[in-house]
């Protein structure tokens, strides 16, 4: 449990935070200069906030009411930066052993750790001669062997190129699903959201304006514009059933059975499938004669008509929702109000290979209060 | 080998080299706390600490050691002081050369220190700190490696100027030949004397040759320390 509650003022930009968030990963979300480093540096004890408190765990590092401030190595707050910070005079062993120094904790097991990250053939080279990816690879593993309470990710992949961040998303994506330290992740990339964010918190001009669990966020026609509308998109769990002659993978959701291209994962995995409010259609009718594979009956929960042309509409279909994109003008035609029965059409093909991500167990957010 | 210089002119030698390395100890640790301050802190007086350290710089030598003549002598304020609490007597004394080579050298020091400091980047002991290193532990395990290459230059800087230093030490100390006549004043003096030329000029490739060597090391050293920090051991991948 992470609780995080402080005010801090710059010249320019005034902090107002407030968020709560179960174990797994929190995803600060926001545009660049939002503060969200700001935020996470108070936690780690690099910036000491006007007032407030932060909490992990039930222990306080920061508390203004009773001039409690922990510095930060004894917050056991390890951070992963954008740009590793890697010890140059070292090698990558004993950068990865560095924090071990200074805990009586338990550690995660060094071997264990290298093997999952698969940096095994780097211990002995320094980091000048490592990839991007390498580096931040060593810069995860020497922040999980230094026995983080909480871990402190600031946009750790956005220096690295598409190649590379497909190279350590899985490692963090492992590290939620294994049941790791909690974690703080700061991101503007929706795409990460989606892929790892088990709570979202979106930050806009230094103040906290929405925190949940990601899945009902996303799908959220209310937070839709402030996450970006472009990117929008909602998130289905799903079951992979069966892999099909003619190549297509079938899927069981709350929803309905779903096919789509080839899913490369073991039959009876749960994945996660991002759904881009863009790719999905809407008929009020059973379509007829249509191409598209997916056609789910789903319920109008909630209607949003922008300013401009746009509209979002959230479905419920099963215990899941789907958010989708529409002219306002299609909205109008097709009488779409709350309660109305719809059919969602998703063409298999507007999932990408990228959408469809591994295992999340669900988030215990019932236990909030 | 000892027939190459007389016994006055390895005396010399002699107490130069010792004069140099004591200056260059025993200065170390104050140059390396100075240049922090002046790097790392902002305080009130910064800008006078940081002028006070370059004064020596400046100043005619004459005047410096005079001033540490009037300060460290025997009937001044802190030289009267040491002698009568602790019988230390440092005018017209080998410790006395050791001090104004040192006053004279720090200024040089502390420079070569200070940017090896400011070139540390300050995120990576804010990195360790996170990972839970107490300051002091951070100062020895990130920034001191790091700031090393500057620390040996800075030091052999000293250790070179503590060698030549001339006219700081001839006004505190004088030049009693065994007791303060360092190599320069030991060339000067036989320049004063006749037939003193040969002598002057066997103590002046000795000088140029101890620098030189002092340099060539430096540069070793500092090569090898870059080495490491550059990770150029250990091969790139593709």
């Amino acid at each position: 449990m992470l609780e995080v509650t402080f005010r801090h003022a710059f010249p320019g930009l005034a902090l107002d935070v407030c968020f709560n968030a179960p174990p797994g990963i929190t995803v600060l979300f926001g545009r660049s200069g939002s503060g969200k480093t700001t935020i996470v540096n108070a936690v780690a004890g690099l910036l000491a906030p006007d007032q407030g408190r932060i909490a992990v765990q039930g222990r306080r590092l920061f508390d203004s009411a009773v001039r409690l401030n922990l510095p930060p190595h004894l917050r056991r707050a390890p951070y992963v930066f954008q740009e590793a910070r890697l010890f140059p005079h070292l090698t990558v062993r004993q950068n990865l052993t560095y924090g071990r120094w200074f805990t009586r904790a338990i550690t995660p097991d060094f071997a264990a750790i290298v093997e999952m990250l698969g940096i095994g053939p780097l211990l002995a080279r320094r980091p000048a001669a490592l990839s991007g990816g390498e580096k931040q690879r060593v810069a995860l593993g020497r922040a999980l062997l230094a026995g983080p309470e909480i871990l402190l990710m600031d946009e750790p992949l956005a220096a690295l190129d598409e190649a590379r961040k497909a190279e350590i998303l899985p490692y963090i994506e492992r590290l939620r699903d294994a049941g790791g330290p909690p974690v703080l992740y700061v991101t503007h990339a929706l795409t990460e959201v989606a892929r790892l964010a088990t709570t979202l918190v979106v930050v806009e001009n230094g103040v906290t304006i929405a925190h949940g669990p990601a899945q009902d966020l996303l799908s959220d026609p209310a937070h839709a514009p402030q996450l970006g509308l472009r990117d929008a998109g909602s998130i289905l769990s799903a079951r992979l059933v069966a892999q099909e002659a003619d190549g297509l993978s079938r899927l069981e959701t709350a929803a309905g059975p779903l096919w789509l291209p080839q899913v490369h994962a073991p039959l009876g995995s749960a994945l996660r499938i991002r759904i881009a409010a863009q790719d999905v259609i809407l008929s009020r009718q059973a379509p007829q004669g249509l191409s598209a594979l997916n056609i789910l009956p789903a319920t109008v929960s909630a209607l949003r008509l922008g300013g401009g042309p746009g509209a979002l509409v959230q479905l419920a279909l099963g215990g899941e929702h789907l958010l989708v994109r529409l002219t306002r003008r299609s909205a109008e035609a097709l009488a779409l109000e709350p309660g109305a029965q719809v059919f969602a059409i998703v063409k298999s093909v507007a999932v990408a290979q990228s959408d469809i991500f591994s295992p999340t167990p669900q988030a215990p957010h019932d236990a909030e209060p | 080998m000892p027939d190459l210089l007389s016994p006055q002119e390895w005396q010399a030698l002699a107490l130069s080299l010792k004069v140099a390395f004591w200056a260059t100890v025993i200065s170390l640790p104050f140059g390396i706390l100075t240049a922090w301050a002046l790097a790392r802190r902002r305080f009130w007086g910064h800008g006078l600490l940081n002028g006070l350290v370059h004064l020596p710089l400046i100043l005619p030598p004459v005047v410096t050691g005079y001033l540490l003549l009037l300060t460290f002598g025997r009937k001044g304020p802190v030289g009267a002081w040491l002698e009568s609490w602790f019988g230390i007597v440092l005018a017209f004394r080998w410790t006395g050369a050791v001090l104004a080579a040192a006053v004279m050298a720090f200024p040089l020091m502390v420079r070569a220190i200070r940017l090896a400091f400011e070139a540390v980047d300050p995120k990576l002991e804010q990195a360790a700190g996170t990972l839970g290193a107490p300051p002091p532990w951070v100062f020895l395990t990130v920034t001191l490696p790091l700031i090393l290459p500057g620390l040996i230059a800075g030091a052999i800087l000293c250790f070179a100027k503590a060698m030549g230093e001339f006219g700081a030490t001839i006004t505190f100390v004088a030049a009693i030949p065994g007791q303060t006549q360092t190599l320069p004043s030991a060339i000067y003096a036989f320049l004063q004397v006749p037939g003193g030329d040969a002598s002057a000029l066997r103590l002046v490739v000795v000088s140029v040759a101890v620098a030189l060597g002092a340099l060539a090391l430096s540069e070793w050293l500092a090569q090898r320390v870059a080495a490491r920090i550059g990770g150029r051991i250990g091969g790139r991948d593709a």
